[in-house]
């Protein structure tokens, strides 16, 4: 069972009812839950999406884009149905905070959910988690049940004539899969390779009608921004970011766990205020701030550093989906790079060849670096091969190999260089089979 | 009852399910990649008989069936173990020792990535981000998450799946 931490600097608006046995459609409901859909449903989709927008909530699933922004993009008159699409296929390395709003707080999910089936005009939503996410679907599909049983779901949902149906789904293991439209495809049954834009899931999304798929901590986030009050969920972020954000902190912290931090909080402090500090008295070294796709961080940048979109991106790096990736002075830049690539090399789907071939490339190079037997040119071959993946593919998986591959490079050139003519890793483990060139 | 509910080469609780799986999506086919799961569940892998009925069941080639399939990695054609261990190697789990874990493991169960041990009991495979990283270094064994693990454990945790294998078979047989 995941553990729950806390520190006195969180703001818990998403994670309040966290360890409180919110599962239960009943406990929900004492804390609170259910009361902002009744509110929406009396205020109406225009009211919905100006609180949203004046919220100034952003996807939280990395692109971070405003959530009523996206939701006003959806045509109000549509020949075919409208869909709400809940992504919880959450895969990026470094990220486990949908993890715990399925496990502690399923029912959120569901409330956020219809909410913005009202907002856009639609009547079915459908809640996507990833596939190894057997234990907290079971928790979802309980939950949806139980509403039904209420009556939240249904033709008529809190006894007015609104219809909202949602389905659970799974999926069966495929990071492309978190991607926006190949999450489409994969609900329509088909491998999940990404669709061509535009046109845009607002106007053309699952089964060709128009769509809103948000992350399931954006999702879950809306209850609270109805029920706060638009403005006072703002306040609680920074300039342009609304409200807080679940942050995953992990690697060589003393006390990682996911803290739900206002947006704009200061990196250094969540590092070592929050966290515990680097875990055994170590140095840092780096810092991946938010998932794996993200450019790493020096020490040295982060000192001022507030977590929020616009801050970490004038930082040159990404907020990305809140994963806080913490590497001591111990770890092996080259291994960690490495490790990343595999990962995209990996979850490539192999649709577009900029990616499919890109990440093979990257990962052969730095294996072979890493064993010893790299040259001084694949340096610059590797630098030249992620600049030319940049932007160059259907969607973002190849930018996410190329942005980390460009700033280790970047940052870490020495460290590359000391690779060099067979000279053994200086912090490098020995014995890891995949890394053995024979 | 139509030929292929008679003849299905699912349990009959499953086959219920099927029946009511493709009826609950604006679109058949959606329920694919879920019925490809929860198959493997059953049967252990995707085998012939399966991939042909889940055609027949949305109406769809077994080609189909199968370039659905094959995308997705926790798919697969070939049986594995009874408990197939899966331990994440990625970057938050690297940091926290996730490799030696792993290499404990194999050591362990005398097999590498994709192996299967010689009585079926246990399969192995070094598994991509499973989403535990505050909690790492974590593994799953089939659907149970086991985190923020020490090599030292992998023997016991091991044990106590072999003594269920166990118990199932003497209760299978009695």
């Amino acid at each position: 069972m995941p553990k729950l931490v806390s520190h006195p600097d969180e703001v818990k608006i998403v994670s309040r009812r966290f360890g409180m046995g919110a599962a239960e459609i009943d406990t929900y409901i004492e804390l609170g839950g259910y009361e902002s859909v009744k509110k929406c449903l009396a205020e109406g989709p225009e009211w919905i999406i100006n609180e949203v927008k004046a919220s100034g909530l952003r996807g939280r699933g990395g692109a971070g884009f405003g959530a009523g922004m996206k939701w006003s993009f959806v045509p109000k008159q549509s020949a075919k149905p409208k869909y709400v699409l809940v992504n919880g296929d959450e895969s990026e390395p470094g990220t486990c905070k949908d993890h715990l709003i399925f496990l502690h707080d399923p029912h959120s999910v569901i409330e956020g959910t219809i909410i913005a089936g009202l907002a856009i005009g639609a009547k079915m939503g459908f809640i996507y988690l990833r596939g190894e996410y057997r234990y907290l679907i079971e928790i979802m599909e309980k939950a949806v049940a139980d509403a039904y049983d209420r009556g939240f779901l249904g033709k008529g949902i809190f006894g007015t004539d609104t219809e909202f149906q949602i389905i659970t789904q799974t999926g069966a293991g495929a990071y492309e899969v978190g991607e926006e439209s190949a999450l489409m495809e994969s609900l329509e049954g088909k491998r999940g390779i990404p669709r061509i834009k535009p046109p845009f899931p607002a106007v053309v999304g699952l089964y060709g009608g128009p769509t809103v798929i948000n992350n399931a901590e954006t999702i879950a986030s809306v209850p609270h921004v109805i029920a706060m009050g638009a403005t006072a969920y703002c306040d609680a972020g920074s300039a342009r970011n609304g409200g807080t954000r679940l942050f995953c902190i992990s690697g060589h912290v003393e006390r990682p766990g996911v803290y739900e931090l206002p947006m704009g909080y200061n990196l250094k402090k969540m590092i070592y205020e929050v966290a515990g500090g680097v875990r055994g008295g170590r140095k840092l070294k780096a810092v991946v701030p938010g998932g794996s796709s993200t450019p790493v961080l020096l020490p040295e940048e982060i000192e001022t550093l507030g977590m929020d979109f616009d801050q970490v991106g004038k930082a040159g790096s990404m907020l990305g989906s809140g994963g806080v990736v913490v590497i001591d002075d111990h770890t092996c830049i080259v291994e960690f790079a490495l490790r990343t690539i595999s990962f995209y090399q990996h979850e490539s789907c192999g649709w577009c060849i900029p990616c499919r071939e890109g990440t093979d490339w990257l990962k052969k190079s730095l294996t072979r670096f890493h064993a010893g037997f790299g040259s001084a040119s694949d340096i610059d071959n590797m630098q030249y091969l992620a600049e030319n993946m940049l932007g160059r593919t259907f969607c973002p998986l190849g930018d996410a190999a190329a942005m980390p591959t460009i700033a280790f490079l970047k940052k870490f050139r020495k460290e590359f260089e000391d690779h060099l003519n067979g000279k053994p890793c200086p912090y490098a483990r020995t014995g890891v089979p995949e890394l053995t060139v024979v | 009852m139509s030929a292929t509910e008679s003849m299905s080469v699912f349990s009959p609780k499953l086959s219920a399910r099927f029946d009511a799986l493709v009826l609950k999506y604006p679109v058949k086919r959606s329920a694919l990649v879920p019925m490809l799961l929860y198959a493997q569940d059953e049967i252990g892998y995707l085998s012939d008989a399966a991939v042909a009925e889940i055609a027949h069941r949305i109406g769809i080639t077994q080609l189909e069936v199968r370039n659905v399939a094959s995308y997705y990695s926790m798919l697969r054609f070939k049986p594995a173990g009874k408990f197939n261990v899966q331990v994440c190697t990625n970057i938050s789990c690297m940091l926290r020792g996730a490799y030696d874990l792993y290499e404990r493991f194999q050591e362990e169960l005398g097999i590498g990535h994709k192996g299967v041990t010689k009585d079926g009991v246990f399969s192995l495979e070094e598994v991509e981000c499973i989403g535990a990283c505050c909690w790492a270094p974590a593994i799953q064994v089939n659907y149970a998450f086991h985190d923020d693990l020490d090599p030292d454990q992998v023997p016991g945790i091991l044990d106590s799946y072999r003594k269920q294998a166990t118990a199932e078979a003497k209760a299978h047989n009695a």
